[in-house]
Protein backbone atom coordinates (compact mmCIF):
# COMPACT_ATOMS: atom_id res chain seq x y z
CA UNK A 1 0.00 0.00 0.00
CA UNK A 2 3.45 2.29 0.76
CA UNK A 3 4.86 1.49 -2.07
CA UNK A 4 1.75 2.27 -4.00
CA UNK A 5 0.81 5.62 -2.49
CA UNK A 6 4.83 6.27 -3.10
CA UNK A 7 4.43 5.19 -6.66
CA UNK A 8 2.00 7.88 -7.54
CA UNK A 9 3.60 9.86 -5.94
CA UNK A 10 6.27 9.92 -8.24
CA UNK A 11 4.35 9.97 -11.25
CA UNK A 12 3.03 13.51 -10.08
CA UNK A 13 6.62 14.43 -9.65
CA UNK A 14 7.43 13.06 -13.00
CA UNK A 15 4.24 15.08 -14.97
CA UNK A 16 5.38 18.01 -13.53
CA UNK A 17 8.90 17.77 -14.67
CA UNK A 18 7.30 16.53 -18.02
CA UNK A 19 5.08 19.66 -17.87
CA UNK A 20 7.48 22.40 -16.92
CA UNK A 21 10.01 21.23 -20.04
CA UNK A 22 7.49 21.70 -22.13
CA UNK A 23 6.62 24.84 -20.79
CA UNK A 24 10.20 26.14 -21.20
CA UNK A 25 10.02 24.93 -24.97
CA UNK A 26 7.10 26.78 -25.89
CA UNK A 27 8.42 29.80 -23.90
CA UNK A 28 11.81 29.98 -24.87
CA UNK A 29 10.85 31.49 -28.41
CA UNK A 30 9.23 34.85 -26.43
CA UNK A 31 11.52 34.07 -23.73
CA UNK A 32 14.53 35.10 -26.10
CA UNK A 33 12.55 37.87 -27.72
CA UNK A 34 11.51 39.68 -24.65
CA UNK A 35 15.52 39.21 -23.76
CA UNK A 36 16.70 40.84 -26.85
CA UNK A 37 13.65 43.92 -27.06
CA UNK A 38 15.07 45.17 -23.59
CA UNK A 39 18.99 44.59 -23.81
CA UNK A 40 20.79 47.45 -25.57
CA UNK A 41 21.27 46.20 -29.10
CA UNK A 42 25.21 46.40 -29.15
CA UNK A 43 26.19 45.41 -25.75
CA UNK A 44 23.83 42.47 -26.33
CA UNK A 45 25.77 41.46 -29.52
CA UNK A 46 29.35 42.73 -28.05
CA UNK A 47 28.37 40.02 -24.88
CA UNK A 48 27.63 37.04 -27.90
CA UNK A 49 24.11 37.46 -27.34
CA UNK A 50 23.67 35.39 -23.97
CA UNK A 51 19.86 33.77 -23.25
CA UNK A 52 20.02 36.89 -20.90
CA UNK A 53 19.57 40.44 -21.10
CA UNK A 54 22.49 42.88 -21.36
CA UNK A 55 22.29 46.92 -19.96
CA UNK A 56 18.60 46.94 -19.83
CA UNK A 57 17.77 50.03 -20.91
CA UNK A 58 15.18 52.16 -19.21
CA UNK A 59 12.00 52.62 -21.68
CA UNK A 60 12.52 50.05 -25.00
CA UNK A 61 9.03 50.48 -25.52
CA UNK A 62 8.95 54.12 -25.92
CA UNK A 63 12.32 53.93 -28.31
CA UNK A 64 10.56 51.72 -30.47
CA UNK A 65 7.39 53.55 -30.42
CA UNK A 66 9.18 56.46 -31.81
CA UNK A 67 12.07 55.56 -33.94
CA UNK A 68 9.77 52.67 -35.68
CA UNK A 69 6.78 55.51 -35.66
CA UNK A 70 4.51 52.91 -34.13
CA UNK A 71 1.86 55.15 -33.15
CA UNK A 72 0.00 55.74 -36.44
CA UNK A 73 0.17 51.69 -37.54
CA UNK A 74 -1.62 51.25 -34.41
CA UNK A 75 -4.16 53.30 -34.58
CA UNK A 76 -5.04 52.28 -38.13
CA UNK A 77 -4.83 48.30 -36.69
CA UNK A 78 -7.43 49.48 -33.86
CA UNK A 79 -9.59 51.65 -36.25
CA UNK A 80 -9.25 48.59 -38.66
CA UNK A 81 -9.90 46.42 -36.07
CA UNK A 82 -13.13 47.89 -34.31
CA UNK A 83 -14.60 48.53 -37.55
CA UNK A 84 -14.32 44.52 -38.84
CA UNK A 85 -15.28 43.35 -35.23
CA UNK A 86 -18.49 45.27 -35.14
CA UNK A 87 -19.66 44.88 -38.25
CA UNK A 88 -19.20 41.12 -38.58
CA UNK A 89 -21.20 41.24 -35.09
CA UNK A 90 -23.73 43.05 -36.11
CA UNK A 91 -24.50 41.53 -40.15
CA UNK A 92 -23.75 37.83 -38.21
CA UNK A 93 -26.35 38.50 -35.66
CA UNK A 94 -29.48 39.61 -38.69
CA UNK A 95 -28.31 37.21 -40.98
CA UNK A 96 -28.08 34.18 -38.49
CA UNK A 97 -31.50 35.57 -37.45
CA UNK A 98 -33.28 35.27 -40.86
CA UNK A 99 -31.84 31.53 -41.50
CA UNK A 100 -32.78 30.39 -37.78
CA UNK A 101 -36.56 31.91 -37.27
CA UNK A 102 -37.62 33.41 -41.06
CA UNK A 103 -39.29 31.47 -44.24
CA UNK A 104 -38.65 32.94 -47.37
CA UNK A 105 -38.05 31.97 -50.70
CA UNK A 106 -35.06 30.47 -51.82
CA UNK A 107 -33.28 30.01 -48.18
CA UNK A 108 -31.79 26.90 -49.22
CA UNK A 109 -29.89 28.46 -52.10
CA UNK A 110 -29.16 31.62 -50.10
CA UNK A 111 -27.99 29.06 -47.36
CA UNK A 112 -25.45 27.12 -49.88
CA UNK A 113 -24.25 30.63 -51.20
CA UNK A 114 -23.16 31.13 -47.58
CA UNK A 115 -21.38 27.80 -47.17
CA UNK A 116 -19.38 28.54 -50.68
CA UNK A 117 -17.57 32.03 -49.30
CA UNK A 118 -15.68 29.51 -47.12
CA UNK A 119 -14.12 28.17 -50.09
CA UNK A 120 -12.86 31.70 -50.72
CA UNK A 121 -10.01 33.12 -48.75
CA UNK A 122 -8.84 36.34 -49.25
CA UNK A 123 -5.06 34.42 -50.43
CA UNK A 124 -8.01 33.11 -53.84
CA UNK A 125 -9.38 36.33 -54.38
CA UNK A 126 -7.03 38.80 -53.72
CA UNK A 127 -5.57 39.91 -57.45
CA UNK A 128 -9.29 40.75 -58.24
CA UNK A 129 -10.21 42.18 -54.85
CA UNK A 130 -7.16 44.27 -55.47
CA UNK A 131 -8.55 45.18 -58.89
CA UNK A 132 -11.89 46.15 -57.02
CA UNK A 133 -10.62 48.34 -54.65
CA UNK A 134 -8.33 49.92 -57.09
CA UNK A 135 -11.60 50.81 -59.23
CA UNK A 136 -13.10 52.66 -56.15
CA UNK A 137 -9.70 54.24 -55.40
CA UNK A 138 -9.71 52.20 -52.00
CA UNK A 139 -6.15 51.52 -51.72
CA UNK A 140 -4.47 53.20 -48.99
CA UNK A 141 -8.09 53.99 -47.40
CA UNK A 142 -9.94 52.70 -43.82
CA UNK A 143 -12.67 51.21 -46.34
CA UNK A 144 -9.91 49.10 -48.52
CA UNK A 145 -8.91 47.42 -45.15
CA UNK A 146 -12.35 47.02 -43.79
CA UNK A 147 -15.29 47.14 -46.41
CA UNK A 148 -14.56 43.37 -48.03
CA UNK A 149 -14.17 41.72 -44.54
CA UNK A 150 -17.70 43.49 -43.03
CA UNK A 151 -19.48 39.80 -43.27
CA UNK A 152 -18.54 36.33 -41.87
CA UNK A 153 -19.85 33.26 -42.90
CA UNK A 154 -18.40 31.44 -40.01
CA UNK A 155 -20.20 33.63 -38.03
CA UNK A 156 -23.12 33.11 -39.40
CA UNK A 157 -23.19 29.97 -38.97
CA UNK A 158 -21.94 30.10 -35.53
CA UNK A 159 -24.11 32.05 -34.20
CA UNK A 160 -27.59 30.79 -36.23
CA UNK A 161 -26.45 27.22 -34.11
CA UNK A 162 -26.91 29.28 -31.07
CA UNK A 163 -30.37 30.48 -31.82
CA UNK A 164 -31.94 27.46 -33.08
CA UNK A 165 -31.10 26.09 -29.35
CA UNK A 166 -33.57 28.84 -27.94
CA UNK A 167 -36.84 27.18 -26.45
CA UNK A 168 -39.45 27.92 -28.60
CA UNK A 169 -41.56 28.41 -25.13
CA UNK A 170 -39.17 31.41 -24.97
CA UNK A 171 -40.29 32.52 -28.22
CA UNK A 172 -43.84 32.20 -28.21
CA UNK A 173 -43.89 34.57 -24.98
CA UNK A 174 -42.04 37.08 -26.77
CA UNK A 175 -44.57 36.60 -29.67
CA UNK A 176 -47.27 36.89 -27.16
CA UNK A 177 -45.54 40.19 -25.58
CA UNK A 178 -46.18 41.51 -28.93
CA UNK A 179 -42.11 41.86 -29.59
CA UNK A 180 -41.14 42.57 -33.17
CA UNK A 181 -38.37 40.90 -35.31
CA UNK A 182 -35.22 43.76 -33.82
CA UNK A 183 -37.12 43.57 -30.07
CA UNK A 184 -36.70 39.65 -30.17
CA UNK A 185 -33.20 40.15 -31.34
CA UNK A 186 -32.02 42.98 -29.20
CA UNK A 187 -34.30 41.78 -25.67
CA UNK A 188 -34.21 37.75 -26.42
CA UNK A 189 -32.07 36.41 -29.04
CA UNK A 190 -28.90 38.01 -28.33
CA UNK A 191 -28.91 37.77 -24.62
CA UNK A 192 -29.82 34.05 -24.76
CA UNK A 193 -27.02 33.07 -27.06
CA UNK A 194 -24.26 35.66 -25.74
CA UNK A 195 -21.65 32.79 -24.77
CA UNK A 196 -21.88 31.69 -28.93
CA UNK A 197 -21.75 35.75 -29.47
CA UNK A 198 -18.67 36.54 -27.72
CA UNK A 199 -16.97 33.88 -28.86
CA UNK A 200 -17.46 35.03 -32.35
CA UNK A 201 -16.41 38.75 -31.06
CA UNK A 202 -13.54 37.06 -29.98
CA UNK A 203 -12.27 35.30 -32.45
CA UNK A 204 -13.27 37.97 -35.32
CA UNK A 205 -11.01 40.35 -33.01
CA UNK A 206 -8.19 38.08 -33.14
CA UNK A 207 -8.83 37.22 -36.52
CA UNK A 208 -9.07 41.06 -37.72
CA UNK A 209 -5.87 42.26 -35.79
CA UNK A 210 -3.43 39.80 -37.01
CA UNK A 211 -4.52 40.26 -40.74
CA UNK A 212 -1.49 40.00 -42.78
CA UNK A 213 -1.94 39.63 -46.41
CA UNK A 214 -4.98 41.83 -47.66
CA UNK A 215 -3.82 45.10 -45.30
CA UNK A 216 -0.17 44.22 -47.12
CA UNK A 217 -1.71 44.12 -50.53
CA UNK A 218 -4.39 47.18 -49.91
CA UNK A 219 -2.33 49.23 -49.06
CA UNK A 220 0.78 51.17 -50.35
CA UNK A 221 1.17 54.16 -48.49
CA UNK A 222 3.36 53.92 -45.30
CA UNK A 223 0.87 56.14 -44.11
CA UNK A 224 -1.99 53.74 -43.69
CA UNK A 225 0.28 50.48 -42.62
CA UNK A 226 -1.05 48.00 -40.11
CA UNK A 227 1.06 47.19 -36.94
CA UNK A 228 0.91 43.57 -38.29
CA UNK A 229 2.34 44.76 -41.81
CA UNK A 230 4.81 47.52 -40.24
CA UNK A 231 6.93 44.49 -38.45
CA UNK A 232 8.55 43.42 -41.97
CA UNK A 233 9.69 47.34 -42.39
CA UNK A 234 11.31 47.29 -38.44
CA UNK A 235 13.18 43.85 -38.58
CA UNK A 236 15.20 44.39 -41.78
CA UNK A 237 17.26 46.81 -39.48
CA UNK A 238 20.79 47.23 -38.65
CA UNK A 239 22.16 45.44 -35.36
CA UNK A 240 22.05 48.86 -33.72
CA UNK A 241 18.06 48.89 -34.23
CA UNK A 242 17.57 45.25 -34.14
CA UNK A 243 15.38 45.63 -30.53
CA UNK A 244 12.92 47.95 -32.26
CA UNK A 245 11.04 45.10 -34.50
CA UNK A 246 10.91 42.78 -31.91
CA UNK A 247 9.77 45.63 -29.30
CA UNK A 248 7.18 46.28 -31.77
CA UNK A 249 6.39 42.19 -32.16
CA UNK A 250 5.66 42.40 -28.41
CA UNK A 251 3.66 45.66 -28.59
CA UNK A 252 1.37 44.16 -31.63
CA UNK A 253 0.85 40.70 -29.71
CA UNK A 254 -0.17 42.41 -26.33
CA UNK A 255 -4.02 42.86 -27.03
CA UNK A 256 -4.01 39.22 -28.15
CA UNK A 257 -2.49 38.12 -24.97
CA UNK A 258 -4.80 40.49 -22.64
CA UNK A 259 -7.53 38.85 -24.63
CA UNK A 260 -6.51 35.24 -23.71
CA UNK A 261 -6.20 35.94 -20.20
CA UNK A 262 -9.26 37.31 -19.72
CA UNK A 263 -11.42 36.06 -22.70
CA UNK A 264 -9.79 32.15 -22.32
CA UNK A 265 -13.12 30.24 -21.98
CA UNK A 266 -14.94 32.52 -25.21
CA UNK A 267 -11.22 32.08 -26.93
CA UNK A 268 -11.59 28.23 -26.39
CA UNK A 269 -15.13 27.99 -27.01
CA UNK A 270 -14.92 29.59 -30.12
CA UNK A 271 -11.82 28.30 -31.71
CA UNK A 272 -13.47 24.46 -30.93
CA UNK A 273 -16.45 25.35 -32.41
CA UNK A 274 -17.05 22.48 -34.82
CA UNK A 275 -14.05 20.70 -33.83
CA UNK A 276 -15.40 18.61 -31.17
CA UNK A 277 -18.83 17.45 -30.90
CA UNK A 278 -21.09 17.39 -28.07
CA UNK B 1 -6.17 32.42 -38.56
CA UNK B 2 -8.58 33.03 -41.16
CA UNK B 3 -10.84 30.26 -42.05
CA UNK B 4 -11.94 27.78 -39.71
CA UNK B 5 -14.16 25.47 -40.96
CA UNK B 6 -17.34 25.20 -39.79
CA UNK B 7 -19.37 21.28 -39.18
CA UNK B 8 -20.88 21.89 -42.28
CA UNK B 9 -23.63 18.51 -42.00
CA UNK B 10 -26.21 18.87 -44.78
CA UNK B 11 -27.96 21.57 -43.25
CA UNK B 12 -31.55 21.22 -41.83
CA UNK B 13 -32.90 24.66 -42.48
CA UNK B 14 -36.84 23.41 -41.65
CA UNK B 15 -35.67 22.91 -38.19
CA UNK B 16 -36.76 26.34 -36.98
CA UNK B 17 -40.60 25.54 -36.10
CA UNK B 18 -43.14 27.45 -38.47
CA UNK B 19 -45.10 30.22 -36.96
CA UNK B 20 -48.38 30.05 -37.33
CA UNK B 21 -49.44 30.47 -40.71
CA UNK B 22 -51.40 33.75 -40.57
CA UNK B 23 -52.18 34.82 -44.66
CA UNK B 24 -50.48 35.43 -47.40
CA UNK B 25 -49.43 39.34 -46.48
CA UNK B 26 -47.87 37.55 -43.26
CA UNK B 27 -45.83 35.48 -45.41
CA UNK B 28 -44.66 38.32 -47.44
CA UNK B 29 -43.52 40.63 -44.95
CA UNK B 30 -41.82 37.91 -43.04
CA UNK B 31 -39.64 37.03 -46.64
CA UNK B 32 -38.89 40.92 -46.99
CA UNK B 33 -37.66 41.18 -43.66
CA UNK B 34 -35.35 38.45 -44.18
CA UNK B 35 -34.01 39.36 -47.12
CA UNK B 36 -33.46 42.55 -45.34
CA UNK B 37 -31.69 40.90 -42.53
CA UNK B 38 -29.86 39.36 -44.98
CA UNK B 39 -28.78 42.14 -46.93
CA UNK B 40 -25.65 43.19 -45.31
CA UNK B 41 -24.12 39.99 -45.56
CA UNK B 42 -24.91 39.48 -49.34
CA UNK B 43 -23.84 42.97 -50.46
CA UNK B 44 -20.71 41.98 -48.95
CA UNK B 45 -20.63 38.26 -50.60
CA UNK B 46 -21.88 39.63 -53.63
CA UNK B 47 -19.19 41.92 -54.40
CA UNK B 48 -16.13 40.38 -52.43
CA UNK B 49 -16.69 36.90 -53.18
CA UNK B 50 -18.68 35.90 -56.06
CA UNK B 51 -18.01 38.67 -58.51
CA UNK B 52 -14.31 38.28 -57.37
CA UNK B 53 -14.30 34.34 -58.40
CA UNK B 54 -15.97 35.15 -61.38
CA UNK B 55 -13.57 38.28 -62.48
CA UNK B 56 -10.59 35.96 -61.13
CA UNK B 57 -11.68 33.33 -63.86
CA UNK B 58 -11.93 35.74 -66.34
CA UNK B 59 -8.58 37.52 -65.77
CA UNK B 60 -7.01 34.20 -65.77
CA UNK B 61 -8.59 33.32 -69.29
CA UNK B 62 -6.89 36.65 -70.51
CA UNK B 63 -3.23 37.37 -71.30
CA UNK B 64 -2.51 40.78 -71.11
CA UNK B 65 0.02 42.64 -72.86
CA UNK B 66 3.99 43.63 -71.24
CA UNK B 67 2.67 46.99 -69.63
CA UNK B 68 -0.78 45.38 -68.62
CA UNK B 69 -3.14 47.67 -70.59
CA UNK B 70 -5.08 45.65 -72.35
CA UNK B 71 -5.73 42.20 -72.46
CA UNK B 72 -7.13 39.13 -74.95
CA UNK B 73 -8.80 36.15 -74.77
CA UNK B 74 -6.56 33.52 -74.43
CA UNK B 75 -8.32 30.58 -72.05
CA UNK B 76 -5.09 28.59 -72.98
CA UNK B 77 -3.40 30.84 -70.15
CA UNK B 78 -4.53 28.91 -67.59
CA UNK B 79 -3.27 25.45 -68.63
CA UNK B 80 0.18 27.08 -69.87
CA UNK B 81 0.08 28.50 -66.14
CA UNK B 82 -0.87 25.52 -64.27
CA UNK B 83 1.54 23.36 -66.03
CA UNK B 84 4.40 26.14 -65.69
CA UNK B 85 7.55 25.56 -63.18
CA UNK B 86 5.84 28.82 -61.86
CA UNK B 87 2.69 26.90 -60.41
CA UNK B 88 4.42 23.52 -59.72
CA UNK B 89 7.18 24.84 -58.26
CA UNK B 90 5.51 26.75 -55.98
CA UNK B 91 3.09 24.01 -55.02
CA UNK B 92 5.64 21.62 -54.49
CA UNK B 93 7.59 24.24 -52.06
CA UNK B 94 3.80 24.55 -50.68
CA UNK B 95 3.13 20.95 -50.51
CA UNK B 96 6.77 20.25 -48.62
CA UNK B 97 6.04 23.07 -46.40
CA UNK B 98 2.97 21.51 -45.28
CA UNK B 99 4.75 18.06 -44.93
CA UNK B 100 6.89 19.54 -42.25
CA UNK B 101 3.89 21.64 -40.65
CA UNK B 102 1.05 19.52 -40.32
CA UNK B 103 2.33 15.85 -38.77
CA UNK B 104 5.37 17.75 -36.61
CA UNK B 105 2.96 20.32 -35.66
CA UNK B 106 0.12 17.55 -34.88
CA UNK B 107 2.39 15.15 -32.61
CA UNK B 108 3.68 18.04 -30.27
CA UNK B 109 0.10 19.68 -30.02
CA UNK B 110 -0.96 16.53 -29.03
CA UNK B 111 2.24 15.54 -26.56
CA UNK B 112 1.36 19.49 -24.99
CA UNK B 113 -2.46 18.24 -24.41
CA UNK B 114 -1.85 15.09 -23.21
CA UNK B 115 0.57 16.30 -20.73
CA UNK B 116 -2.00 18.78 -19.62
CA UNK B 117 -5.50 16.19 -19.71
CA UNK B 118 -4.98 15.28 -15.52
CA UNK B 119 -6.25 16.48 -12.62
CA UNK B 120 -2.85 18.58 -10.91
CA UNK B 121 -2.80 20.99 -8.92
CA UNK B 122 -1.64 24.47 -11.29
CA UNK B 123 -2.61 22.42 -13.99
CA UNK B 124 -4.54 25.15 -15.39
CA UNK B 125 -1.52 27.49 -15.63
CA UNK B 126 0.19 25.02 -17.67
CA UNK B 127 -2.97 24.92 -19.96
CA UNK B 128 -2.55 29.03 -20.62
CA UNK B 129 1.07 28.59 -21.19
CA UNK B 130 0.16 25.81 -23.53
CA UNK B 131 -2.34 27.58 -25.65
CA UNK B 132 -0.29 30.86 -25.02
CA UNK B 133 0.94 31.10 -28.82
CA UNK B 134 -2.69 31.68 -29.61
CA UNK B 135 -1.78 35.32 -29.23
CA UNK B 136 0.68 35.69 -31.66
CA UNK B 137 0.01 36.17 -35.11
CA UNK B 138 1.69 35.13 -38.37
CA UNK B 139 3.82 38.00 -38.40
CA UNK B 140 4.88 38.31 -34.68
CA UNK B 141 5.75 34.74 -34.25
CA UNK B 142 8.28 35.29 -37.54
CA UNK B 143 9.68 38.33 -35.88
CA UNK B 144 9.95 36.11 -32.92
CA UNK B 145 11.24 33.51 -34.78
CA UNK B 146 13.71 35.68 -36.79
CA UNK B 147 15.49 36.72 -33.15
CA UNK B 148 16.41 32.57 -33.32
CA UNK B 149 16.91 32.12 -36.69
CA UNK B 150 18.02 34.97 -38.67
CA UNK B 151 21.02 33.84 -40.09
CA UNK B 152 23.20 37.04 -39.39
CA UNK B 153 22.34 38.00 -35.60
CA UNK B 154 19.80 34.98 -34.91
CA UNK B 155 20.43 32.66 -31.55
CA UNK B 156 20.41 29.63 -33.56
CA UNK B 157 22.06 31.18 -36.77
CA UNK B 158 24.72 29.06 -36.72
CA UNK B 159 22.57 25.48 -36.50
CA UNK B 160 22.62 24.23 -40.21
CA UNK B 161 19.35 22.31 -40.06
CA UNK B 162 16.66 24.70 -40.24
CA UNK B 163 19.18 28.08 -41.24
CA UNK B 164 17.48 30.30 -43.65
CA UNK B 165 20.89 30.92 -45.53
CA UNK B 166 20.65 28.01 -47.39
CA UNK B 167 18.17 27.30 -50.03
CA UNK B 168 17.79 23.19 -48.89
CA UNK B 169 16.94 24.17 -45.24
CA UNK B 170 15.17 27.43 -45.24
CA UNK B 171 11.96 25.98 -45.54
CA UNK B 172 12.39 24.46 -42.30
CA UNK B 173 13.11 27.37 -40.74
CA UNK B 174 9.93 28.89 -41.80
CA UNK B 175 7.99 25.76 -41.12
CA UNK B 176 9.39 26.20 -37.15
CA UNK B 177 8.12 29.44 -36.74
CA UNK B 178 4.27 28.12 -38.21
CA UNK B 179 4.75 25.04 -35.83
CA UNK B 180 5.30 27.13 -32.79
CA UNK B 181 2.66 29.99 -34.29
CA UNK B 182 -0.06 26.84 -34.53
CA UNK B 183 0.62 25.01 -31.10
CA UNK B 184 -1.59 27.00 -28.77
CA UNK B 185 -4.57 26.32 -31.74
CA UNK B 186 -3.58 22.58 -31.78
CA UNK B 187 -3.12 22.19 -28.04
CA UNK B 188 -6.66 24.27 -27.50
CA UNK B 189 -8.69 21.36 -30.12
CA UNK B 190 -6.79 18.68 -29.15
CA UNK B 191 -7.74 19.10 -24.97
CA UNK B 192 -11.14 19.52 -26.24
CA UNK B 193 -11.05 16.42 -27.86
CA UNK B 194 -9.56 14.71 -24.67
CA UNK B 195 -11.88 16.22 -22.60
CA UNK B 196 -15.07 14.62 -24.39
CA UNK B 197 -13.98 11.43 -24.32
CA UNK B 198 -15.76 9.50 -21.17
CA UNK B 199 -13.88 9.20 -18.25
CA UNK B 200 -15.51 5.30 -18.36
CA UNK B 201 -14.10 4.24 -21.64
CA UNK B 202 -10.66 4.10 -20.03
CA UNK B 203 -11.62 3.18 -16.76
CA UNK B 204 -12.88 -0.21 -18.65
CA UNK B 205 -10.18 -0.30 -20.60
CA UNK B 206 -8.28 -0.17 -17.66
CA UNK B 207 -10.26 -3.45 -16.15
CA UNK B 208 -9.31 -4.96 -19.05
CA UNK B 209 -5.75 -4.53 -18.35
CA UNK B 210 -4.85 -1.85 -20.84
CA UNK B 211 -1.69 -0.23 -20.31
CA UNK B 212 -1.49 3.45 -20.34
CA UNK B 213 -0.17 3.27 -23.54
CA UNK B 214 -2.13 0.86 -25.32
CA UNK B 215 -4.99 2.89 -23.40
CA UNK B 216 -3.54 5.62 -25.41
CA UNK B 217 -3.54 4.55 -28.67
CA UNK B 218 -6.31 1.75 -28.92
CA UNK B 219 -8.89 3.60 -26.80
CA UNK B 220 -7.96 7.74 -27.32
CA UNK B 221 -6.70 7.78 -30.67
CA UNK B 222 -9.58 6.58 -32.08
CA UNK B 223 -12.23 8.33 -30.04
CA UNK B 224 -10.45 12.02 -30.77
CA UNK B 225 -9.53 10.98 -34.39
CA UNK B 226 -12.13 12.93 -35.94
CA UNK B 227 -10.77 16.22 -34.06
CA UNK B 228 -7.19 15.04 -35.22
CA UNK B 229 -8.92 14.63 -38.78
CA UNK B 230 -10.40 18.20 -38.48
CA UNK B 231 -6.83 19.55 -36.96
CA UNK B 232 -5.11 18.31 -40.06
CA UNK B 233 -7.75 20.12 -42.69
CA UNK B 234 -7.39 23.35 -40.87
CA UNK B 235 -3.31 22.81 -40.25
CA UNK B 236 -3.34 21.81 -44.30
CA UNK B 237 -5.49 25.44 -45.26
CA UNK B 238 -3.64 27.33 -43.25
CA UNK B 239 -0.06 25.82 -44.70
CA UNK B 240 -1.77 26.55 -48.25
CA UNK B 241 -2.20 30.28 -47.50
CA UNK B 242 1.71 30.87 -46.21
CA UNK B 243 2.75 34.46 -47.05
CA UNK B 244 3.86 36.72 -44.11
CA UNK B 245 5.92 34.32 -42.37
CA UNK B 246 7.92 33.88 -46.07
CA UNK B 247 7.24 37.20 -46.63
CA UNK B 248 9.03 38.45 -43.27
CA UNK B 249 11.60 35.73 -42.54
CA UNK B 250 13.34 34.66 -46.29
CA UNK B 251 10.81 37.33 -48.87
CA UNK B 252 10.95 34.05 -50.33
CA UNK B 253 14.40 33.03 -51.06
CA UNK B 254 17.66 31.91 -50.58
CA UNK B 255 17.01 31.36 -54.95
CA UNK B 256 13.36 31.21 -54.66
CA UNK B 257 13.43 27.96 -52.43
CA UNK B 258 10.44 29.34 -49.86
CA UNK B 259 8.49 31.20 -53.05
CA UNK B 260 5.06 29.11 -51.69
CA UNK B 261 1.88 29.60 -53.75
CA UNK B 262 0.40 32.57 -52.44
CA UNK B 263 4.07 34.35 -52.07
CA UNK B 264 3.83 34.17 -56.03
CA UNK B 265 0.31 34.88 -56.01
CA UNK B 266 1.26 38.36 -54.40
CA UNK B 267 4.24 38.89 -56.91
CA UNK B 268 2.34 38.56 -59.58
CA UNK B 269 -0.08 41.08 -58.09
CA UNK B 270 0.25 43.77 -60.70
CA UNK B 271 -1.36 45.01 -64.01
CA UNK B 272 1.34 43.45 -66.06
CA UNK B 273 1.18 40.09 -64.43
CA UNK B 274 -2.57 40.04 -63.22
CA UNK B 275 -3.32 37.08 -65.85
CA UNK B 276 -0.44 34.68 -64.49
CA UNK B 277 -1.35 35.73 -60.73
CA UNK B 278 -5.35 34.94 -61.23
CA UNK B 279 -4.29 31.50 -62.60
CA UNK B 280 -2.25 30.98 -59.97
CA UNK B 281 -5.52 32.08 -57.86
CA UNK B 282 -7.15 29.56 -59.71
CA UNK B 283 -4.57 26.68 -59.01
CA UNK B 284 -4.23 27.98 -55.55
CA UNK B 285 -8.86 27.49 -55.04
CA UNK B 286 -8.42 24.38 -57.02
CA UNK B 287 -5.96 22.06 -54.56
CA UNK B 288 -8.08 24.06 -51.85
CA UNK B 289 -10.93 22.88 -52.40
CA UNK B 290 -9.20 18.90 -53.55
CA UNK B 291 -8.09 19.27 -49.29
CA UNK B 292 -11.36 19.85 -48.60
CA UNK B 293 -13.48 16.96 -50.61
CA UNK B 294 -10.60 14.49 -49.04
CA UNK B 295 -12.10 15.48 -45.31
CA UNK B 296 -15.58 15.22 -46.18
CA UNK B 297 -15.00 11.54 -48.20
CA UNK B 298 -13.16 10.74 -44.44
CA UNK B 299 -15.65 11.80 -42.52
CA UNK B 300 -18.07 9.91 -44.76
CA UNK B 301 -16.43 6.70 -44.00
CA UNK B 302 -16.09 7.14 -40.45
CA UNK B 303 -19.56 7.19 -39.86
CA UNK B 304 -20.15 4.53 -41.78
CA UNK B 305 -17.28 2.28 -39.73
CA UNK B 306 -19.51 3.64 -36.48
CA UNK B 307 -22.59 2.37 -38.01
Amino acid sequence: MAAEVQQARWKKVLWYVVLIALAFVVLFPVYMTIVRAISTPVDYFNAGQPPWPVSIQANPWSTAFEKGNLGPKLGVSVAMTLIIVVFQVATSILAAYAFAFLRFPLKRVLFALFIATLMLPIEVTLIPNLQTIRSLSWLNSIQGLTVPFLASAFGVFLIRQGFLGIPRDLRDAAQLDGFGHLAFIRRVAVPVTRPVIAAFTVLSFITAWNQYTWPRAAVTDERWQTLQVGLKSLTGATIEQSNIGVAGALIAALPLVLILLIFQRHVVRGLTAGAVKG
Amino acid sequence: MTVVDPPVEAATLEDADPAPVTGKGHRRREALTAYAFLAPCLVVFAVFFFYAFGNLVWLSLRRQNNLGTASIWQPSQLWDVLKSELFTGALRTTLAFLLFTIPLGLVLGTLLAVAAHRRLKGIRIFQTIFSSTVASSTAVASVIFLVLINPSVGYFSNVSFFSLADPATALRGVALSSIWQNLGLTFIIVLAGLQAVPDELNEAATLDGFGPMRRFFKVTIPLISPTLLFLVVILAIFGMQAYAQVDILTSGGPNEATQTLVWRIFANRQAADIGKGAALSVGLFGVTLLITLVQFTLLERRVHYGR
